[in-house]
């Protein structure tokens, strides 16, 4: 290297700002990927519970699809191959907006769904069938079987599995750059390209997505413990 | 729709071998190169790692556990960076993209077959080391002898699982410009812009095509090592406990 290690090199005025906005994008990206991705999860597990085999297989096909294409492929689709779908005038009308972010949040958020999907369902799987058959014998209907027997045990059986694939998530927003995003990865980049200064750039990202990941990680063990407390009670 | 045909027809070559003979070799069969290189180097790494992280010695389970912990916390796009600044700077030479790729790609998954291979040594029962201690096996050949055979052979099913997302980060080459699979797509596009949902939508099915092919794989040897074990009346493991690590 040919300058002193100078943090503050890359902390200071106009890059600082750069990284703290693209640290709001990364997390916004995450969050509005993950609501998305939880709904759509509860909803095609729902579907899959349902036991209709034309929907099972379509569930099943969809969660195949997502998981065995990369995510990066999975983006660029969305990002230029979708709206080439949508014919002109729509695609005119899109051009004023900045879509980057929405389909990033689109894309993260449909092949997160898959994960979620599978982690929830083998949770609920987990259970021995004599629980809902307990709790329907002791007079509980479908509703409160669920609720107060299946569920709780079904949160605990997925949660780990739940916080490694948000963090997954979390690491994933990070490819949103590759289509343009101006997120966490991009902002340093570019601090990197202005300041030259490519270990102090990346060291604060790395540290920062560090950082949110080990919270992420921990808060989940919390968590488990929380539901693992519970039980025991 | 029927573009899709006529878009293979006349791009094939660059999806399945890049510009070779004329060029460096691309498209498919770099990709494949590339994730089969990455896990033959990957996985001594990971072995060791594993072997740190469950080793009677503080000092280096502590190490172990900060390199896995720290590989996990980041995205893989930040390890390609700091791939892509460091490794010329240490070697005082630059290196080609598929070098840093393969490089990043080692590192990372060393971390992530890490907790794989220690999920499988930890999965065994304890008996099985005190027997081999009770014999008179030294901690090394007890390691060497008996638990790591049983240990690699339960885990084989999650080191194909491990493969295909090796298939799928090494997507992520395009970014630094490596002639894998997705770059090759990306030049198809670029050729043609008009036609991005068709070309994308061949990418898509290649990946899905190769990563589904391993994942039924992965199955099929996993039921067979199953069934092996119920046979030889060993404990079985639950093979999600393994495989819920990553993707």
């Amino acid at each position: 290297m040919t300058h002193d290690f100078d943090l503050a090199a890359v902390l200071r005025g106009e890059y600082a700002e750069l990284i703290v906005k693209g640290i709001e994008t990364t997390l916004q990206l995450a969050l509005y990927a993950w609501l998305l991705a939880m709904a759509l999860a509860l909803l095609l597990v729902t579907v899959r519970l349902t036991g209709n085999k034309l929907a099972d297989r379509l569930v099943a096909a969809y969660v195949s699809y997502h998981r065995n294409v990369p995510t990066l492929v999975q983006l660029m689709m969305w990002y230029f191959g979708v709206p080439n779908l949508l014919g002109e005038s729509t695609q005119m009308a899109l051009a004023n907006y900045n879509t980057e972010f929405l389909f990033s949040v689109i894309a993260l958020g449909l092949c997160q769904a898959a994960y979620f999907c599978e982690d929830i369902r083998s949770g609920l799987r987990a259970i021995p069938g004599g629980q809902t058959e307990a709790s329907r014998a002791l007079g509980l209907g479908y509703i409160r079987s669920m609720r107060y027997v299946i569920l709780p045990q079904g949160v605990r059986n997925c949660l780990p599995s739940l916080i490694n694939h948000t963090v997954l998530l979390f690491k994933n927003t990070s490819l949103a750059m590759a289509i343009g995003v101006m997120e966490l990865t991009y902002a340093t980049r570019e601090v990197e390209n202005y300041t030259f200064r490519a270990f102090e750039s990346y060291l604060v990202a790395t540290v920062v997505y560090l950082v949110f990941s080990l919270l992420l990680m921990g808060g989940g063990a919390l968590l488990a413990r929380h539901f693992n407390k519970a039980l025991a009670r | 729709m029927f573009d899709i045909f006529s878009i293979l027809q006349n791009n094939w070559t660059l999806f399945l071998i890049g510009q070779y003979p004329h060029g460096p070799l691309g498209g498919l069969a770099n990709t494949l190169i590339l994730a089969a290189l990455a896990l033959l180097l990957a996985f001594p790494c990971g072995l060791l790692l594993a072997l740190a992280r469950v080793s009677p010695w503080k000092g280096l389970r502590w190490a172990a556990t900060v390199w896995v912990y720290v590989l996990r916390g980041i995205p893989l796009l930040m390890v390609i960076f700091w791939t892509y600044f460091l490794v010329p700077l240490l070697l005082g030479h630059n290196i080609t993209g598929f070098m840093t790729m393969l490089c990043t790609l080692v590192i990372y998954q060393s971390a992530y077959l890490c907790e794989i291979i220690r999920g499988g040594i930890q999965a065994l029962p304890a008996g099985q080391y005190e027997a081999s201690r009770a014999l008179g096996f030294g901690y090394m050949r007890t390691t060497i002898w008996v638990i790591l055979p049983q240990a690699l052979y339960n885990t084989l099913p999650s080191l194909i699982s491990q493969f295909i997302s090796i298939i799928k980060e090494t997507s992520l080459g395009y970014v630094i410009n490596v002639q894998e699979l997705t770059f090759a797509a990306n030049q198809v596009n670029n050729q043609l812009l008009t036609k991005p949902f068709q070309v994308f939508l061949i990418l898509a099915v290649i990946y899905y095509l190769l990563c589904f092919g391993l994942t039924q794989l992965a199955g099929w040897v996993e039921r067979r090592i199953a069934r092996k074990r119920m046979g030889s009346g060993l404990q079985t493991v639950a093979p999600d406990a393994v495989l819920a690590i990553d993707n």
